[in-house]
């Protein structure tokens, strides 16, 4: 069986979890097996799992369970697939994520691959794919123990509708006391967060100074994006640093990329160079980004930006 | 205050990256090979500020060959009072991470440091690994690292946003930009780093479950398609007919 974990926060899944979910469904009929979810600490609706293609839905409501600790999500993940008996587990590509597949694979002895974006194939050997060298190249992997672990990148496949709800079973897993104690979060609000955007809007020093991002912020809101900066805009202090992309930042891959007085250092290019479509606005026609695009605008962002942003209003209506 | 820092080799960013051998191994010619960023900006240089400002030592460990002692002796030389190599070669994050584990049970460190991620596969998992296997709490992804006595204050980036944690030793942490400033090694350490011990321990016998069959090189992008700067409405048009983005 394949055991999902479908992350949430605050009571409310994130839009990896059900790509986690429906890339399970697909790798279990890959593999000729089923799809369960587990949801951990209390979820309002659980029952849409089922719809991306988990025919089981379990979670544990232990309202321990509400703060992020990998040690204790993994001590109730594995205990809940011991249970199951699954013998594939799948956890998205979060900063929880990556740190509950290490933890469940030395807990298991599980063979892991973390940050696939390809389903897997199964010709006699369990094999998947991922991105390595920042982007750089892919890897296949092949995966020989009994149990396997997986990460799913955001973005690698979109969850469609396969099924119906189906109403989550309680599991009866004691929950271990946690070691560590969250004292604040500071996210913010309103917007997706990065790692989990499909369009991001984009800008580096090419901005001149952070009184200029309101073509930016402009930009973002019409097209319902997420903003992201260069390296050196995050260090002076221009943008926070959450937004910093990059070798040194976050990696991310959304649909679209749209990247603004940027000039495409190699570093900065790794970690956008997997996204879908690349646009490029930048004054010079050498900047090194035009080569990773897919469509460039040579001009002055202060010229194309407001105009780019007028026919993007004309076209939302 | 006791600290290992795991400390990993990876071939530059800048490295042209090409596979042989029908597409199954690196093409080691002109790679040139450093140690991992966040292993020597972050991990180490917060590790040895810990042991400047609290006493105690500084440990590095890496598993991997002989050859990758040149790598160690630039983290003696940043300052780190000794280290080990665990003679293997790293095929999977979990044989690595069950080297480091069976080295770090003996010794009762305060804390494990690692980088965040290393930059060749971009795992970002022995650092968990390494917690689970020696059942403490691991704090990934850390841009701030406080000591006050044997609690640590701890700020991690999460998505969108940043997370206050506390958390006594033991633990393992995993650092990202931010944690520290860089320090180039000078002349002084330099040679001292000459003198300092690097210990090279046996492997023990662990399976790799997850290996590296084949490589590939990502599809070559056409190329770019340029958009006159005074039609932004084609520029829309292509993102939504053609791209399907929009
Ligand atoms: C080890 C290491 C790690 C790094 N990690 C990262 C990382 O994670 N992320 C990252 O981004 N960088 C990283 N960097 C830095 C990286 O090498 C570049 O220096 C950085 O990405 C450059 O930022 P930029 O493109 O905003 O600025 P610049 O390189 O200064 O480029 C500005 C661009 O704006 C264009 N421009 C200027 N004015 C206008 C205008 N009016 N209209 C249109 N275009 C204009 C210019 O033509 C230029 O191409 C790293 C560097 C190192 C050494
Ligand atoms: N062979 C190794 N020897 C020692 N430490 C390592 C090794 N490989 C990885 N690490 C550590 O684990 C961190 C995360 O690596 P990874 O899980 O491979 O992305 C690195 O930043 C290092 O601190």
């Amino acid at each position: 069986m394949v055991l999902v974990f479908a992350e949430s926060q605050k009571g409310v899944f994130k839009k990896t979890a059900l790509e986690a979910v429906h890339y399970g469904h697909k790798t279990a009929e890959i593999l000729g097996s089923s799809c369960a979810a587990i949801t951990l600490g209390p979820v309002e609706n659980a029952d849409i799992l089922g719809q991306y293609g988990a025919s089981k839905v379990y979670n544990v409501a232990d309202a321990q369970l509400s703060g992020l600790d990998s040690q204790v999500y993994a001590a109730v993940i594995a205990a809940a697939a011991e249970q199951l008996g699954a013998s594939l587990i799948i956890v998205s590509h979060t900063s929880t994520g990556k740190s509950l597949l290490g933890r469940l694979a030395a807990r298991l002895d599980a063979g892991s691959v973390s940050g696939v974006n390809q389903l897997p194939t199964n010709d006699g050997s369990f094999k998947v794919k991922k991105n390595v060298f920042s982007g750089k190249a892919i890897a296949e992997y092949e995966l020989t123990s009994d149990m396997k672990v997986l990460s799913l990148m955001g973005n690698s496949l979109k969850p469609a509708v396969v099924g119906a709800d189906v109403a989550p079973e309680a599991l009866d897993i004691a929950v271990p006391a946690s070691r560590l104690t969250v004292k604040e979060v500071n996210t913010v609000e309103g917007t997706v967060p990065l790692p989990e955007a499909e369009l991001v809007v984009s800008a580096g020093r090419g901005m001149k100074g952070p009184e200029n991002w309101g073509i930016i912020d402009e930009m973002a809101d019409i097209l319902n994006a997420t903003t992201a900066c260069s390296r050196p805009v995050a260090d002076v202090g221009w943008r926070p640093h959450h937004e910093h992309v990059g070798q040194t930042g976050i990696a991310i891959r959304p649909n679209l990329y749209i990247a603004i007085g940027i000039s495409g250092a190699i570093q900065h290019l790794a970690g956008v160079n997997s996204s879908k479509t690349i646009v490029v606005i930048n004054k010079d026609p050498e900047a090194p980004f035009f080569k990773a695009a897919d469509y460039g605008v040579v001009g002055d962002l202060f010229d194309v930006v407001p105009r780019l942003n007028e026919a993007l209003r004309a076209f939302k209506g | 205050m006791k600290i290992l820092v795991c400390i990993s080799k990876t071939p530059d960013t800048t490295t042209k990256i090409a596979f042989t051998d029908g597409g199954t191994q690196l093409d080691t010619n002109n790679v040139q090979y450093i140690m991992n960023p966040y292993d020597e900006w972050y991990a180490l240089v917060r590790a040895l500020e810990l042991k400047e400002a609290n006493g105690g030592s500084v440990t590095i460990i890496n598993v991997g060959p002989a050859e990758n002692d040149q790598v160690i002796r630039k983290g003696l030389a940043i300052g780190a009072d000794g280290a080990v190599r665990i003679d293997a070669n790293p095929k999977s994050a979990l044989y690595v991470a069950k080297q480091i584990a069976a080295y770090a049970k003996k010794e009762a460190y305060d804390m494990v440091l690692l980088g965040k991620e290393s930059i060749d596969y971009n795992g970002s998992e022995v650092g968990a690994m390494l917690a689970e296997l020696l059942d403490q709490p691991f704090i990934s992804y850390a841009s701030k690292l406080e000591m006050n006595g044997s609690t640590a204050s701890i700020s991690r980036d999460i998505e969108g946003g940043t997370e206050l944690v506390e958390v006594d030793t033991p633990f393992v942490l995993s650092a990202s930009k931010g944690l520290a400033e860089q320090r180039i090694p000078n002349m002084r350490g330099i040679m001292m780093a000459k003198r300092k011990p690097l210990k090279v321990e046996d492997a023990i016998p662990a399976d790799d479950l997850s290996v590296t069959v084949s490589f590939d090189l990502p599809p070559a992008k056409s190329a770019v398609k340029l958009v006159d700067p005074e039609d932004m409405t084609e520029l829309v048009r292509l993102l939504h007919e053609e791209a399907k983005v929009i």
